[in-house]
């Protein structure tokens, strides 16, 4: 395993040896210490490496991932794995704004909270919140899935277009264009590999699907309030 | 008029220049219709322009250069405050940033062809980065824009310069819509959404607020690509002072600033004319807040809106600009609007040189559609001949002006080359008034 002092040897020279890692490389496992909330740690990744960052992120933690597995022994802060391609990012504590904001790929896990625009604008990702989610979380979300085991604050979904939600809880106020959805068999089956994807005990039955009811998909201008 | 028939003289009819016929036309399609009006491209309304500055030339107190022969160079290099790899080009004229589903991509192809003969760059666009344009662009602007259409790690590395899209001229403010007429299969795949649904590209940035938050995101993007590529920030013109400084502090190496005369692919005609600037309105401003950072020159300015002519370009640099970007007159020059497609323009309802309904994919010229038997009429080889060809002809027409006022580049145009011809103008290019030496504002001076 390759440790890595942060604090010592700067962000720069970081990000560097992780980018120089080939799809062949024997150096598998990163250890990175004192993080201290640097941002941009370990982003633009593309090899098949485990980073293991042993504390808390600053902005974009994973940012535009691609194979690497990164996992944060803390909390995350603002735009973790933001437009992630492919690979995994676990967060083990909360993550801040706009977690998984426009991921294409890959998986997103969450063992905390997440804040407010979790997956906004999300592409394609899987993100999977052991706890709740901020406001305006969903916005846009155009593709992927999104699990919630807690509950959802306002405007859950807002302008959605093909994402795919899962909530257990409450959702405290739906976004416009977002509805409730029937949870049928293709989405339990869906549901259930995402739980043990994400690591959760949830059972399935106990979740509530939303989705888009499409009716901002072309322009209408009894929807321009 | 002929007098009534007890033979008093009667009344003209005077038409109202508050409501005149453009404007209750269009209260009559508003009440007809209930929507309002969407179109492309920029303000069309008369704002203070480039026409409303003069070159003062050479005479006693000015030495001339010989036109033709002596040395005056264009060329600029873009990125110096930061990256690792700035961009060297040949000419200050870049081509502005238009979206693949905006354009077609044979016109996409046309633009990079154009650019890469004249030495310059071109940039891509709201949906993402397509071979035609990489392909064919030695120099290439990568759009970094909210929607993060088409975004992804690969085409950031293979990009020369990133831009930061924060606004543009024709919307500040304001978001994009590209209609469901556009969105073929290869639109929807790249932007991630159905076919034939109308697709929104939000109006602010999902992962970022503020310039705090945005100095961390250049950060993130400079890490990504090893700090080689230029980042450029874009906005439109609203508050230049301001935003240029924000722009610094965050850490751009180049501002592009947009006035409301530069082009959008679709946007309500309300905002188009309404909202922003006139860029003549942007420039010195922009030139002082880099001034005020000691940055002028080391942070390099690109203004664009209502660009058409090598005296343009040189009025622009002339106030402090160190390059300009052109979009609409780019599109004019691979052939938009041309009067060859006339009767089609009449069948449209509209006329050559009016044509603005570019979101509706019927472009007679095959440019701003995505419908295949149209894009057949636009050849991007021929097309990009003709960008070449005008991009010199805007240079060497930069140079004829620079050279008259005595300048062997045309980076060393300066403000004391040039006059305004009206007030506003003078106002807001803080240029002195045709044979005066005063402009409204001038320190020291009373208005």
């Amino acid at each position: 395993m390759q440790t890595f002092d942060l604090e010592a040897q700067g962000l720069r020279n970081l990000n560097s040896a992780l980018h120089a890692q080939s799809a062949n490389t024997n150096q598998t496992v990163w250890e990175v210490i004192n993080p201290k909330g640097s941002h941009a740690i370990a982003v633009g990744l593309d090899a098949p490496i485990e980073v293991n960052v042993r504390g808390h992120t600053g902005y974009y933690c994973g940012g535009m991932n691609k194979q690497a597995t990164i996992n944060v022994a803390g909390s995350a802060g603002p735009g973790v794995a933001e437009n992630m391609m492919s690979g995994t990012v676990v967060i083990e504590g909360d993550a801040s704004q706009y977690a998984g904001a426009t991921g294409r790929g890959g998986t997103l896990v969450i063992k905390g909270n997440a804040s407010s625009r979790c997956g906004i604008s999300m592409k394609g990702i899987d993100i999977i919140v052991h706890g709740n989610i901020g406001h305006m979380s969903a916005f846009m979300a155009q593709s992927g899935n999104m699990v919630v085991c807690g509950d959802a604050g306002d405007a859950l979904g807002d302008s959605l277009y093909e994402a795919r939600l899962f909530v257990r809880g409450s959702v405290k106020s739906l976004g416009a264009d977002c509805i409730e959805k029937e949870m049928r068999p293709e989405h339990i089956a869906l549901l259930t590999e995402l739980l043990e994807k994400g690591g959760c005990d949830a059972k399935p039955e106990e979740f509530k699907r939303y989705g888009s009811a499409r009716k901002l998909y072309n322009f209408n201008i009894d929807n321009a309030y | 008029m002929k007098d009534d028939a007890k033979g008093a003289p009667r009344t003209v009819p005077i038409q109202s220049a508050t409501f005149t016929n453009p404007i209750n036309a269009e209260i009559r399609r508003a009440a007809a219709t209930g929507i309002y009006d969407i179109r492309g491209g920029g303000a069309k309304r008369k704002v203070p322009h480039f026409d409303d500055l003069l070159f003062l030339g050479a005479s006693i107190s000015r030495y001339p250069l010989e036109g033709y022969r002596e040395k005056c160079d264009t060329n600029v290099t873009l990125g110096t405050r930061f990256a690792k790899k700035p961009i060297e080009l040949d000419i200050p004229i870049t081509i502005a940033g238009m979206s693949f589903g905006a354009l077609s991509g044979p016109a996409k192809e046309a633009l990079g062809r154009g650019a890469t003969l004249a030495g310059t760059s071109t940039t891509t666009g709201d949906g993402g980065m397509t071979e035609e344009e990489r392909g064919h662009s030695e120099k290439l602007v990568y759009q970094y824009l909210p929607s993060r259409y088409g975004m992804n790690p690969d085409d950031l590395r293979r990009a020369d310069a990133i831009e930061i899209v924060v606004g543009q001229g024709a919307k500040p403010g304001g978001g994009g819509m590209l209609l469901g007429q556009k969105i073929s299969d290869r639109v929807a795949e790249m932007r991630n959404l159905p076919k034939g649904i109308d697709q929104r590209s939000a109006c602010r940035h999902p992962d970022w607020t503020g310039p705090d938050d945005l100095e961390i995101k250049i950060l993130e993007l400079r890490e990504i690509t090893a700090w080689e590529k230029p980042i450029y920030i874009k906005v439109g013109g609203t508050r230049p002072y301001y935003d240029t400084t924000l722009a610094i502090k965050a850490g751009a190496d180049v501002v592009v600033l947009d006035g409301m005369q530069g082009g959008t692919a679709a946007t309500q005609d309300v905002f188009i004319e309404h909202v922003g600037l006139p860029i003549l309105a942007c420039i010195r401003e922009a030139v002082r807040a880099l001034q005020d950072q000691g940055l002028h020159r080391e942070v390099q300015l690109i203004v664009s809106g209502g660009i058409r002519s090598g005296a343009d370009v040189a009025k622009a640099m002339a106030m402090g600009a160190d390059a300009v970007a052109i979009g609409t007159a780019a599109l004019i020059a691979l052939g938009d609007n041309d009067p060859r497609w006339e009767a089609e323009y009449n069948a449209l309802g509209t006329t050559a040189g009016a044509y603005d309904d570019w979101h509706e994919g019927q472009d007679p010229a095959g440019i701003t559609t995505q419908d295949p038997e149209l894009m057949k009429r636009f050849d991007p080889i021929e097309g990009g001949r003709h960008l070449n060809n005008y991009l010199k002809v805007m240079a060497l027409e930069a140079q004829t002006i620079a050279r008259a006022c005595g300048k062997n580049h045309l980076h060393n145009l300066e403000p004391e080359d040039l006059c305004a011809l009206t007030m506003e103008a003078a106002a807001m290019a803080r240029i002195p008034l045709a044979g005066t030496d005063w402009y409204p504002g001038k320190p020291g001076t009373s208005f």
